[in-house]
């Protein structure tokens, strides 16, 4: 059996956890805590502490693994650890809440760091009346023209799968340009 | 217990904030990113502060300070090297080239500079000394470590902003394609040029900012800048290899590698 695997990363609560439930065949495994800390605690319930963890088998030979990390910085020593042999990430952002914005492209910068994979970034709850427009999300996120900056839906699994779709077609791209 | 560990664990800011409440006396010794500094304090309050290998001689400070002319520091040099700063200090108010308020102003300059270098550093070991004193023949000066505590939260602020915006400096930078930006046309700062001098795929930030001679502060804040007005992008270094130890596909063939991710997109699509 060949495993391959994805890292879905972000800051703290931008959906993560919910864009891997939305398409892996087994229930989640989370590692996930009752929040703590009381700002932390107005935005959600419980947060996930180590990783997310979803799979979809592709054939009899071949399975794709999900990796969900924890968003909160205190977190962040299993990154590195999460990140190693990745085909490619996604960042997740929170539209809807551009006091993330900054975290999202440290969180970007790090991944990219470790890793010269494929990655796009997923611009989640664009369903949201407060969400901001793709357009001025890059700005403010300072991404290149050339990053793929997605409207998402996190609970929605035709919205996940394009996302999914669109980093498999930067991967292939990549090999095809002889990158990889 | 002795007052010592690295600053990693604790900042030069609550280091001083602890010599401020507890009124201490003596010397804290702290060998940061390729120096040692000496700071110096007298019952809370800074007295001296010196860095190794840096001449720290009044006639020194006067002359950085613009209170000397060349020829007066010339002569200095020249004749009154055996003299102590104490005995110039007096000679130089008496003769009517300086007053003492010029002295202690440029020793304060000159204390709270090293102290403000102190605060970029994040990492290196210290050392209180109790019974360590400034050397008999160098000024004292009075400073109160208020409004360098208050100064060094900023920095430190500014520091975890900037270590957010730029998490690693093992990326190299390319200047942005934009096709009107011109960098003749932009206001850019001495130490900016520098960097940008530098600026190269095959060059990382540690590399610039070993070679423009920059601490990790001043190098993230700089590039920081440069990144704002959309003038540079943070790029992965040319050649560099590969890293992490677990490879991304089970398989080493290229074709194969394509059949799989077609055999990913495949299933993807079918959910």
């Amino acid at each position: 059996m060949q495993t391959v695997k994805m890292v879905v990363t972000g800051p703290f609560s931008a959906g993560k956890t919910e864009f891997i439930q939305s398409v892996s065949e087994i229930d989640v495994v989370s590692t996930e805590r009752k929040i703590s800390s009381s700002g932390e605690r107005t935005v959600k319930e419980s947060t996930t502490v180590a990783m997310d963890f979803g799979r979809i088998t592709v054939d009899d030979d071949l399975v794709l693994y999900l990796f969900g990390t924890p968003g909160q910085k205190r977190f962040d020593f299993m990154w590195e650890i999460l990140s190693e042999g990745m085909l490619g990430f996604i960042v997740m952002v929170d539209s809807t809440r551009p006091e993330t914005y900054r975290e999202a492209r440290s969180i970007l910068e790090t991944f990219r760091a470790y890793a010269p994979t494929p990655y796009v970034v997923a611009a989640n709850k664009q369903d949201k009346e407060d969400a901001w427009e793709i357009e001025d999300m890059r700005h403010a996120l300072r991404l290149d023209p050339k990053v793929k900056l997605l409207p998402c839906i996190a609970t929605d699994r035709d919205s996940v799968k394009k996302v999914l779709l669109e980093l498999l077609y930067s991967i292939l791209t990549e090999m095809e340009n002889g990158k990889r | 217990m002795a007052l010592r560990g690295n600053l990693r664990d604790i900042t030069f800011t609550q280091i001083l904030n602890l010599i401020n409440l507890a009124k201490k006396t003596g010397t804290l010794v702290v060998e940061g990113p390729g120096e040692t500094a000496q700071v110096s304090f007298r019952e809370g309050k800074l007295a001296y502060a010196q860095v190794e290998k840096e001449e720290s001689r009044l006639a020194v400070i006067l002359n950085k300070n613009k209170k000397l002319s060349a020829n007066q520091y010339r002569a200095i040099v020249q004749h009154g090297s055996n003299i102590s700063d104490k005995e110039l200090g007096l000679m130089l108010i008496n003769a009517g080239y300086i007053s003492k308020d010029d002295i202690l102003l440029s020793l304060q300059q000159h204390c709270m500079d090293i102290a403000h270098r102190m605060f970029t550093w994040v990492e290196g070991f210290f050392r209180f000394e109790n019974d360590m004193l400034p050397p008999d023949n160098r000024i004292n000066v009075r400073l109160d470590l208020e409004n360098l505590i208050i100064e060094g939260s900023r920095q430190l602020r500014e520091w975890e902003h900037l270590q957010d915006e730029i998490p690693s400096l093992d990326m190299s930078l390319k200047f942005a394609d934009r096709p009107g930006a011109n960098l003749k046309n932009i206001n850019l700062s001495v130490e900016e040029w520098r960097v940008v001098s530098y600026i190269n795929i095959k060059n990382t930030m540690h590399q610039i900012a070993h070679t423009t001679k920059m601490n990790d502060l001043e190098i993230r804040r700089i590039i920081f800048g440069l990144l704002q007005a959309g003038l540079v992008e943070i790029v992965r270094p040319a050649g560099q290899p590969v890293t992490g130890s677990m490879r991304s596909f089970p398989t080493e063939n290229k074709e194969e590698q394509k059949s799989l991710v077609n055999r990913l997109i495949d299933r993807i699509r079918s959910l």
